[in-house]
């Protein structure tokens, strides 16, 4: 073996604190510029989708091309408020976090459309499988602020009885399937999840959602390996907001889109502006049309922003320029929605003004009402027994004994 | 002579041996230019430059796998599972490639790798970022087991562990990163300062895998422990005013036996305390060892304090944690019997 002189390839984020982020080289096209295809059609016909990006709404805030689901003004309306109570929500929980009131959390700041726009897009009886970064489903679901927050600071309402860290939520009545932390998990079970849909020949979807750094795990080929070769009735989306922690999605991808990888599993591969809720809607509808009506899964790369620490346990600023978001070529996507309502003369700055104080108080009050049922530093919490419950159905004789010697 | 925590100990066995070997490269998630979430890597890319430390895409799998696959081409790499809790994804590769790579190529191939990861609980994060599995790795033939519990022996065990032919799993009781815990929570936290192994040469050292420590000489039993029990025991030990000798293993494999007879020879009780589950718990294997080397010394059965049988939980964390109390308790019953 002779000596090459050189030494192993080891890729870097573009910008890192103290350079100026500069986003003109991305590759996004008009607003309008892509077809939407029939939903039968043959995924080997629509491999471009999976390298442009579906965009909707454009640079003057109106609706163009062919997809553009042509929502009512209620509809979009809707979208905007659980947006912005997303926002509200997040803000406020992450005060109460400094507080030292929760004992962590995450926020979607940026990525608001994601969850709203694809949940409202969806049936009710469709089945949830998302990362810790979709809580916003529940608000489309209609879940109980106070059961959310009972969560979030752990206390003896907390459905999961305390058990997992906040943002962790489960929510059977609104089949949304408890969340876990170990990344990429939930998406093959979602695929299973649809091959008992079709199993029992029934015509809900499934639909998961896990970001672009765990799109790395294994988790991930399985899942749409076993999509693509049941025809499984399932979503699959890749949230790329272009970090993991500390780590660049080109980790994750190289250069090349998330999207393309669905190609090489023969499936609807789509490449999706997430900061544009009609795009994110309009592409939603199509993949669960798709399901139901029994052509199999579709494939999307969800193209977004990571605005805020990935959690409250990091600082950003160690690894990114601080401002990066707002570089970010694609905007805000509560903004944008609402200077599209506002281009439609359906609302005003006033309007926006009034919803935002009307949500803030809701998320306060919900908050007392919430903390009447514990607090995470001086409980109640789930009581104490409870640690022995559900570790089985029944707790077998080891468990009760174990339960007698911590004296409960 | 240095104070130094946990997390400056890793960073400081690290620093040494990648200057010393350069067949050393250290990689993981989020490890390379940010320096790791707990730290432990911090200027350590800056220093060597991104070839020898770097991140790695999210998948503990293709981590420990890629690792086995330098370690075959004569690398030394030292690979970091951000949690111990995120191991699981990459068990098949430990356990069935990394482990029986010497043994199935009869001796031909080896891979040297060492892989750190964060342990335990204490610190509020629920069952998946709390998890002790040692046990899993324990029960695998092929692998080495090392858990320190301070700064000094953090520093001395991990340069063994790279330097070592053999693979490694080298837990961090990332409660212990920033200072000493004897399990109350209430109490204001301490740092590695106001302790005598917070003291660490800045210079290279070893310490020998499978050799216990003494954490205190006594004479009327003996508590078996290691990572952050080793400090519940010992504010155990001392509330309780019994005369107990506490061994903190450091190495689960290889095991120092013989420091474990030399004492229950002496002391004729045992107690065993540590935070995984009871059932198939290292406890468990320390106790049958016991019994096969020293039987006819014991004057009471071993007994065992561990966390329950569940998932380590998070608002009920401080009822699942082996307690100061729950470890006295023990104590007083094997003194009684
Ligand atoms: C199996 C596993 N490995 C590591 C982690 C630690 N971890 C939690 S989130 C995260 C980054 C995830 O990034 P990405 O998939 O891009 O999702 P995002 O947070 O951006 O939504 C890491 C490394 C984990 N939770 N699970
Ligand atoms: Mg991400």
């Amino acid at each position: 073996m002779s000596k090459k002189g050189k030494t192993l390839f080891v890729p870097d984020a573009p910008f890192r604190p103290g350079d100026k982020p500069d986003f003109s080289n991305l590759n996004l096209p008009e607003a309008g510029s892509s077809d939407k295809p029939e939903i039968s059609v043959d995924p080997s016909e629509i491999r471009d989708l999976a390298f442009g990006l579906v965009r909707v709404l454009d640079d003057d805030h109106k609706a163009v091309g062919s997809w553009d689901p042509n929502l009512k003004p209620s509809v979009l309306k809707e979208g905007l408020r659980h947006m912005t109570l997303l926002r509200i929500f997040d803000d406020r929980m992450l005060t109460m976090q400094r507080q030292g009131k929760l004992s962590f959390y995450m926020k979607s700041l940026g990525e608001e459309a994601v969850a709203i726009a694809q949940g409202m897009a969806l049936r009710s009886d469709d089945i949830l499988f998302p990362s810790y970064r979709q809580p916003g489903l529940q608000f489309v679901r209609g879940r109980n602020l106070v059961d959310m927050i009972c969560h979030c600071i752990t206390n003896s309402k907390d459905n999961v009885k305390g058990r997992q860290m906040p943002v962790h939520y489960s929510w059977k009545e609104g089949n949304l399937v408890s969340i876990s932390s170990p990344v990429g998990t939930q998406f093959p079970q979602a695929v299973g999840c649809a091959m008992a849909s079709a199993y029992k020949g029934e015509d809900n979807v499934s639909i998961s959602w896990l970001g672009d750094g765990t799109a790395a795990e294994g988790d991930f080929h399985y899942a749409l390996n076993f999509a693509s070769v049941y025809k499984a009735p399932v979503i699959l989306n890749v949230v790329n907001n272009q970090w993991a922690i500390s780590t660049h999605r080109n980790f994750s991808s190289g250069e090349a889109t998330f999207a393309s990888r669905g190609i090489a599993y023969d499936m609807p591969s789509i490449r999706v502006d997430g900061n544009d809720f009609l795009a994110l809607y309009s592409v939603t509808n199509w993949a669960a049309e798709r399901a139901r009506k029994g052509e199999g899964a579709t494939f999307i790369e969800v193209f977004t922003y990571r605005a805020e620490a990935h959690s409250t346990s990091d600082d950003p600023t160690r690894y990114r320029p601080k401002d990066e978001w707002k570089s970010w070529p694609l905007g805000d996507p509560l903004e944008r929605l609402k200077l599209h309502l506002i281009e439609l003369g359906e609302w005003s700055k006033t309007d926006q003004n009034k919803l935002e104080k009307e949500l803030d108080e809701l998320v306060i009050k919900s908050y007392k009402e919430a903390e009447k049922y514990g607090t995470l530093n001086e409980g109640p919490w789930a009581s104490e027994e409870t640690l022995f419950e559900d570790v089985y159905k029944k707790p077998p004789r080891h468990l009760r004994k174990q339960r007698q010697e911590l004296g409960i | 002579m240095a104070q130094m925590n946990m997390i400056q100990a890793v960073n400081s066995a690290l620093d040494i041996i990648l200057e010393k070997d350069s067949n050393v490269c250290i990689f993981g998630e989020d490890v390379g230019y940010f320096g790791g979430v707990f730290r432990c890597t911090d200027g350590l890319q800056s220093k060597y430059g991104k070839h020898r430390v770097f991140d790695s895409p999210l998948a503990e799998g293709g981590i420990v796998s890629t690792a086995i696959g330098m370690g075959i081409n004569g690398l030394r790499p030292v690979a970091e599972i951000q949690f111990a809790d995120y191991i699981f994804p990459a068990f098949d590769q430990i356990t069935n490639e990394l482990a029986k790579l010497r043994y199935r190529s009869g001796g031909e191939y080896s891979a040297p790798v060492t892989i750190r990861t964060p342990s335990g609980g204490g610190i509020r994060g629920g069952h998946y970022h709390s998890q002790s599995p040692e046990a899993y790795f324990t029960h695998t033939p092929g692998l080495k087991v090392v858990i320190p519990s301070n700064p000094h022996d953090t520093k001395g065990l991990l340069i063994s562990a790279i330097e070592d032919d053999d693979p490694v799993i080298f837990f961090e009781p990332k409660r212990l990163y920033n200072g000493p815990f004897d399990g109350d929570h209430k109490k204001a936290a301490l740092k590695w300062d106001t302790h005598p192994k917070g003291e660490v040469p800045e210079e290279y050292y070893s310490i020998p895998l499978g050799k216990a420590s003494i954490e205190r000489e006594g004479s009327q039993l003996t508590v078996l422990c290691y990572g952050t029990m080793v400090h519940v025991a010992r504010e155990a030990v001392k509330l309780s005013g019994i005369d107990a000798e506490i061994i903190d293993l450091r190495s689960l494999v290889p095991l120092d036996i013989d420091a474990i007879t030399k004492s229950i020879e002496k002391t004729g009780r045992c107690v065993i305390v540590h935070e995984a589950p009871k059932t198939s718990g290292f406890g468990g294997e320390l106790s049958a060892q016991i019994q096969e080397s020293c039987f006819y010394h014991l004057e009471a059965p071993i007994t065992r304090v561990t966390g329950w049988d569940t998932p380590f939980p998070h608002s009920l964390e401080w009822y699942y944690f082996p307690s100061q109390e729950r470890v006295i308790e023990a104590m007083k019953k094997t003194m009684e019997s």
